[in-house]
């Protein structure tokens, strides 16, 4: 059995128990990365010095029973839009690509505190804009499942390498799914937790009242345990809680009553076949173990697309604006006073789906259309939330797919941005509305490719999305994915 | 028949807080500074930082609704104005638009006599950019965000005022109103108080208003007097000339006395306003703004009021004692150590005002203790000194805020009243001027000033006047 077999809890385990050396754990992972990684992509920056120097200290404050943490020792890759002190943090973007940051995002921060290891930061779609890691201005990452096909998007480069064993574990950011979605793409398990619950410090904004860093794991125990490191109050970022519970603690609960809701519109049009059966049949998996599950209506489903694209993007748009090529990263070269300065360096700096979503976000606040579009959008928002409510005083989770289909082959959406933006169709809602949801692997389409099934919890209840994660990964019994070597 | 023209005057009144950090970051908000030392990853913009709110930006924001008489918006929130400068480092300003913090409101104003209300349509929070430097040796512009993210309030009045004397009124009472508070300086020539003027004419007995324009750079209240003029002059004659007023901003020039414009209506901006998402809803519940209340310092027209019953110092009197909260508070400190209300009083409005004048200075400046005042007035009083003197040490106070007893005392400055010494140098005197004694004798009585001129001369100044007139008296009825 490699090292790489073992989940991040059984590699932080044996290296206290002195099994392992934190140096052979980052050398495991590095062997993977000089490997697959030409061909993958899953990594922007690698840090294979910085990890090993690293590992030598933590080693010590482990073996000197300093650091004592579940995940203590633990390689891990960080998402390229979140900050890493003097790390290049690109965003997968051509405008930022080379910029340093002067500070480490409170979430990285967090890792480091718990002796885990940044192994580098991983290849994402622009700016998080995508479902697929193909807008990257770094190449494309393939699906270590099938390299014809896309990892999902936009945290695909943090899915892949956790797919590949390129790392142990990994942090991704989810604004409409960029989270979930890879990791149903990839068969790994990945939780957008409830907005509030990491702080976005150092977070680059994509759509600031959606974004949320979360983690991806090799099974639901690591998951858990990651969000626990993760996740903290941080005076630095207003809209960050307080967490009133361990996760980790709530991932072995008995599922028994618990009440599942199943929305049916999530089962209607649209939905490949064979994932459809793979989530029911899970379903029923779970209604043998004692779980309580019906069906109900959910409505407004047909809104979650348009609010959100109008809401992100019009977020984006202020948030991407400073990025002008005065204070840091790319300036165009050649250009002829301030505003054509501006213009260049934007236009040669951002990519086209990106630039997109700009005019798009800046048209939808644009005065005469604010009322049409971001306002109604903002209305939608709030029914959103209003109807998972309703739902969620009757069900303790809402159980569906991660995605329509499992993972699509590479440049097949590209041509076609409003079919892409359609796959968000199930993960969206959950930013809209705040809510925690996990996308966990129940099993392989005929083609050979994983199927994610998506679970969404209330506000503030991971603890009933990660049981019942938990037991339906039990259930599954999931295979491996073969290029991993495992 | 020429027609008449009535000047509509609105401003815009932006205000610098005075708290210790930035709006949205711990950064200090001390002027000055080697450029970019103030400065943090919020404040520069930098991807991935987040602002969290000053929470004094609030309270002082509240306090000055509450005191110009404004509804308190208790569910309020923040939201962002976006454009491209490179002085605002994330290209969008964090402002209010649509949930301001305060609205409604009105100040009282005073203008020759009559009494009106200038109406205040809202107030909102939100912070300041930095400063372009042109280097124009190197040919390049550089950037200075040590003002970037200083806490603003904008005051924006009703179109109310109809002259200039009604907007330095109104101005006046913003700021003295602002100071008392203490949530701002509120200096127009360093810029913590900057006031753009909004401006259109009618014909009189017209009730549309005509196109305005807005005034900006202006950094004193003659400039303020002066644009007002200049601008009433310019729109009347267009509208003579049957051109009409282009609905623009216009930059003074206070040296040229002319104003240009800026921008255009046509080319003002879309500054896509929306709630910033970064900052959670403000909500202000009662017990916050009965403690912002409670916690208001007496204002100008109460102390107004107390001052004549209470010390009984005439209403002009009050009024320039009152005028900065910093004299105000040296006043009632003295009076409350020296125990003689009409002295300090006199001491404020004389001597301290021609002193804050000779050195321009701004009577914030003044640094004297009330302690060293108080010790003055009382020793003047005892005759150990006479006012001629006693001016001299005053300069020292106000100056070095000496100890104006120990001073006295090192400098051997205490009037000589010792009869005998007194009656001897006076004798010589007399002697010496048998013309002007002669004088007296003959009913020149102002001959006596120029024999006590001469005795204080001899006695370096020092002798108690009352004295050396008694004896003076006497010695010359003796002649």
């Amino acid at each position: 059995m490699s090292l790489n077999d073992l989940t991040a809890l059984e590699l932080s385990k044996k290296i206290k128990d002195k099994e392992v050396s934190v140096k052979e754990a980052v050398l495991a992972s590095f062997e993977q990365i000089e490997k697959y990684d030409e061909q993958l992509n899953c990594y922007v920056t690698t840090l294979k010095e910085d990890a090993l120097k690293r590992s030598e200290e933590v080693q010590k404050r482990i073996d000197n029973n300093e650091l004592t943490g579940l995940l203590a020792g633990v390689p891990i890759a960080v998402k390229d839009n979140i900050c890493t002190k003097d790390v290049l943090t690109t965003c997968s973007s051509k405008i930022l690509e080379n910029y340093y940051p002067t500070f480490s995002a409170t979430a990285v921060e967090n890792i480091e505190k718990e002796g885990m290891i940044v192994l580098g930061k991983t290849n994402m779609d622009e700016f998080a804009m995508g479902s697929t890691t193909e807008t990257s201005h770094y190449g494309i990452t393939r699906n270590p499942w099938n390299t014809d096909r896309v990892p999902g998007g936009s945290s695909g480069g943090s899915c892949a390498a956790v797919a590949a064993a390129e790392c142990f574990t990994a942090l991704g950011s989810d604004t409409g799914g960029s989270i979930r979605q890879p990791s149903s793409f990839c068969g790994v398990t990945g939780m957008k937790p409830t907005y509030g619950t990491v702080s976005r410090y150092g977070l680059i904004a994509y759509g600031s009242s959606l974004d949320q860093i979360g983690p991806v794991g090799k099974n639901v125990a690591d998951v858990a345990a990651l969000a626990d490191v993760i996740s903290s109050y941080d005076k630095k970022d207003s809209t960050s809680v307080k967490r009133e519970y361990a996760f980790y603690d709530s991932i072995n609960e008995d599922i028994k009553g618990l009440k599942i809701g199943i929305p049916r519109d999530y089962f209607s049009e649209g939905l490949n076949e064979e994932v459809k059966q793979a989530v029911m049949n899970s379903v029923k998996e779970l209604e043998k173990c004692g779980a309580i599950v019906e069906e109900f209506d959910l409505s407004l489903v047909d809104y979650a697309i348009p609010a959100y694209y109008v809401i992100a993007s019009a977020e984006a748009s202020s948030n991407l604006s400073r990025f002008d090529g005065v204070k840091y990263g790319f300036r165009a070269p050649e250009y002829e006073g301030l505003h054509n300065m501006y213009k260049k360096t934007r236009s040669e700096g951002f990519g086209s789906e990106v630039k997109r979503r700009i005019m798009l976000g800046s048209f939808v606040l644009s005065s005469g259309y604010y009322d049409a579009y971001y306002l109604k959008a903002l209305r939608t928002k709030a029914l959103i939330k209003e109807s998972y409510d309703k739902a969620f005083a009757k069900y303790d989770v809402i159980i569906g797919p991660a995605a329509p289909t499992t993972a699509l082959k590479i440049g097949e959406s590209l041509s076609d941005p409003i079919k892409m933006y359609l796959g968000d169709i199930y993960t969206v809602s959950a930013n809209l509305a705040g809510l925690p949801g996990i996308s966990v692997p129940v099993g392989l389409d005929k083609a050979g490719l994983p199927i994610g099934v998506q679970i969404l919890g209330d506000c503030f209840k991971e603890n009933n999305i990660l049981k019942t994660a938990k037991k339906i990964e039990e259930i599954a019994a999931f295979g491996k994915c073969q290029i991993a070597g495992r | 028949m020429e027609k008449e023209y009535e000047t509509v005057i609105g401003l815009e009144v932006h205000v610098e807080l005075a708290t210790k950090t930035k709006i949205f970051c711990s950064c200090s908000t001390e002027f000055g500074g080697a450029p970019n030392t103030h400065t943090c990853p919020v404040c520069t913009g930098m991807p991935g930082s987040l602002p969290v709110l000053n929470r004094q930006v609030v309270e002082y924001a509240i306090a000055v609704g509450l005191a110009t008489n404004c509804d308190i918006t208790q569910y309020c929130k923040f939201d962002r104005k976006n454009y491209f400068y490179p002085d605002n480092p994330q290209n969008y300003q964090i402002s209010q638009l649509y949930l301001p913090i305060c609205r409604n409101g009105h100040v009282e104003i005073e203008v020759n006599g009559s009494k009106k209300n200038v109406g205040i349509h809202e107030i909102h929070m939100e912070e300041d950019a930095g400063k372009l430097i042109h280097d124009e040796w190197e040919d390049c512009t550089l950037v200075d965000y040590n003002r970037s993210g200083v806490p603003l309030i904008e005051i924006v009045s009703e179109p109310d005022m109809r002259n200039a004397e009604e907007v330095i009124a109104y101005l006046e009472k913003l700021r003295t109103t602002i100071q008392y508070l203490g949530a701002s300086d509120c200096k127009l020539q360093e810029g913590s108080m900057r006031a753009d003027v909004n401006l259109s004419v009618r014909e009189v007995g017209s009730d549309k208003f005509g196109t305005r324009t807005e005034m900006k750079n202006l950094n004193s209240f003659k400039a303020i007097a002066r644009a007002i003029k200049g601008e009433r002059e310019r729109q009347i004659e267009l509208i003579e000339e049957g051109k009409k007023v282009v609905q623009e901003t216009r930059r003074w020039d206070d040296n040229k006395e002319y104003s240009y414009a800026m921008r255009s209506k046509e080319d003002a901006q879309d500054y896509r306003y929306f709630p910033e998402p970064d900052l959670v809803p403000i909500f202000i519940d009662s017990d916050w703004l009965k403690r912002v209340k409670a916690a208001q310092p007496e204002l100008r027209e109460e102390k107004l009021l107390r001052y004549e019953k209470e010390y009984d110092i005439p209403r002009d009197d009050a009024l320039i004692i009152t005028e900065s909260r910093k004299m105000a508070d040296i006043f009632e400190e003295t009076t409350k150590l020296c125990g003689d209300a009409k002295k300090t009083a006199n001491w404020l409005i004389g001597e301290t005002m021609r002193l804050v004048k000779e050195n321009e200075m701004d009577v914030a400046d003044i640094s004297f203790s009330p302690e060293n005042l108080a010790k003055l007035i009382k020793i003047v009083s005892k005759g150990e000194i006479n006012n001629i003197v006693a001016k001299e040490v005053f300069e020292e106070i106000f100056k070095n805020d000496i100890d104006p007893e120990k001073y006295v005392e090192e400098k051997g400055l205490k009037s000589v009243n010792d009869e005998g010494t007194l009656k001897e140098v006076i004798q010589k005197i007399v002697d010496e001027n048998p013309k002007s004694v002669e004088d007296y004798k003959n009913g020149k009585k102002k001959a006596i000033g120029f024999l006590v001129g001469q005795t204080m001369k001899a006695m370096k100044g020092k002798a108690d006047p009352a004295a050396v007139n008694k004896i003076l008296g006497e010695i010359l009825n003796a002649v």
